[in-house]
């Protein structure tokens, strides 16, 4: 097994016996959703029309919520200075890092959407097309998300921070991802072209993510 | 293998916490860094260990795999002990084990390091049990049994013995020991001695003050042959 593997198995066993921090994104997910109708009324077509979009932006803040954790607990512990110390490069054990959150929150969020969809009257011919615009546009929540939390990483209550700067950056994979559904929707020829720049954000942020993390790591562990 | 400093300068914002340091530590030897608390104890190790980059001077090593850093050669244990609460006592060292080795080949006889590992530390009754649970001390005897589970020649050790009682801070110097005669170089922080045979000490001076740190080398005071224990 290579160490890049061998890191991405021990963050992913880590999420999964703390359970704390998916069952936390997932309860916060479905909270917000669940709220929503509650304050806007029982009117079906508008819920059925803003759906989509009340989902993304959930998805986002409710991945947000599981972020600041992704170096912090290794830093508490002592872990992050030994894992630079390996022969992985720092940028190849960040980007571990950043797959292991995608796997654990990105894609559990994206999997419960059709469900929480109901709760909103979401179209379900839609939510294939939505499901599928997430779990190609979250890893670069993932992926950006990781620099946010390696820049803020010896910031006290760095969450608050890590949102400002993090969310403005996920603007374009929100837009082209509504854009996507938008298009499903309507039956215009916009879908593969949408899908395509969210694809290429996705790419683009597993590139640079990485790279960015490590030398703000660098950085923070002098 | 040689590990040299040559007129190693490290600052900490406006200080300058060691100024215009030069020793070197060859194969077989330990090199106890002393000193009153603030002395740049931690802050040398951490810019051996290449986390901090001097300001100027440099820290290399001769003799070694030429395209291997000191990083990559180095163990280093530090305050906190790399400990994973949720994990057990055993997986923690297995992962330590995988993720540090120096070759893919490295990853065979694994479980029979961690035994080892764990035998030597006295960790085996706790080795299924996770980290969460164990106390301070046997949290210290895991992050120290690291050193056991991977080779490496580069050990980096600050205050090895906090929190260890009399009988554990004779292991870890017996482990020390057989380290050393294995050829491996050894640096550590500590304020008790460790009690290792014919081991240098280096003391450190008293972090300089801002408006001090241009009268040049004072910390140069290494003491050759001179054992760490009285």
């Amino acid at each position: 097994m290579s160490l890049f593997t061998t890191l991405l198995f021990r963050d992913l066993q880590l999420a999964l016996r703390e359970g704390g921090a998916i069952g936390t994104a997932l309860g916060f997910y479905l909270v917000v959703v669940a709220l929503l109708p509650l304050g806007l009324g029982p009117d079906l077509k508008l819920l059925a029309r803003i759906a989509p979009g009340v989902l993304w932006v959930a998805l986002l803040l409710a991945a947000l919520l599981s972020l600041p954790r992704m170096f912090e607990a290794d830093h508490e512990d002592g872990s992050l200075e030994v894992i630079a110390l390996a022969r992985l490069p720092l940028e190849l054990a960040a980007a571990a890092k950043a797959l292991a959150h995608w796997i654990s929150t990105g894609i559990p969020l994206a999997l419960l959407t059709p469900f929480l969809g109901l709760l909103l009257n979401l179209d379900a011919g839609v939510a294939p097309v939505l499901v599928a615009t997430m779990l190609i546009g979250t890893p670069a929540v993932s992926f950006v998300g990781s620099v946010g939390a390696a820049a803020t990483l010896r910031t006290r209550r760095g969450g608050l921070l890590l949102a400002l700067l993090v969310l403005p950056l996920y603007v374009p994979t929100l837009i082209f991802g509504i854009s996507a559904v938008s298009a499903a929707t309507l039956g215009h020829g916009g879908l593969a072209p949408s899908l395509l720049i969210l694809t290429a954000i996705s790419l683009a942020s597993l590139v640079i993510g990485p790279i960015a993390a490590a030398a703000a790591l660098r950085v923070q562990m002098q | 293998m040689r590990l040299v400093a040559e007129n190693l300068v490290v600052t900490r914002g406006l200080r300058t916490i060691i100024d215009g340091l030069s020793f070197a530590v060859s194969a077989g030897e330990a090199l106890m860094l002393t000193g009153p608390n603030g002395a740049g104890k931690t802050t040398l190790l951490r810019a051996i260990a290449g986390f901090l980059p001097p300001a100027s001077g440099r820290v290399h090593l001769t003799g070694g795999i030429e395209e291997r850093t000191i990083a990559e050669e180095c163990h280093f244990v530090g305050h906190q002990n790399g400990i994973k609460a949720q994990l057990t006592v055993a997986e923690n060292l297995s992962f330590w084990g995988a993720y540090l080795c120096s070759s893919p080949a490295g990853t065979t006889g694994l479980e029979d390091r961690v035994a080892v590992a764990l035998d030597r530390f006295g960790l085996e009754p706790l080795a299924g049990i996770p980290a969460a649970y164990l106390s301070a001390g046997q949290k210290r005897r895991a992050g120290l049994a690291r050193l056991l589970v991977s080779e490496r020649p580069i050990w980096l050790l600050d205050e090895p013995t906090a929190s260890l009682d009399t009988d554990s801070a004779a292991i870890m110097t017996s482990v020390a020991s057989a380290h050393l005669a294995r050829g491996g170089l050894l640096l550590a922080a500590t304020h008790l001695p460790l009690g290792l045979a014919g081991a240098r000490e280096l003391r450190l001076g008293a972090a300089a003050l801002p408006a001090q740190s241009t009268h040049g080398p004072h910390d140069e005071r290494a003491t050759d042959g001179e054992g760490a224990t009285p």
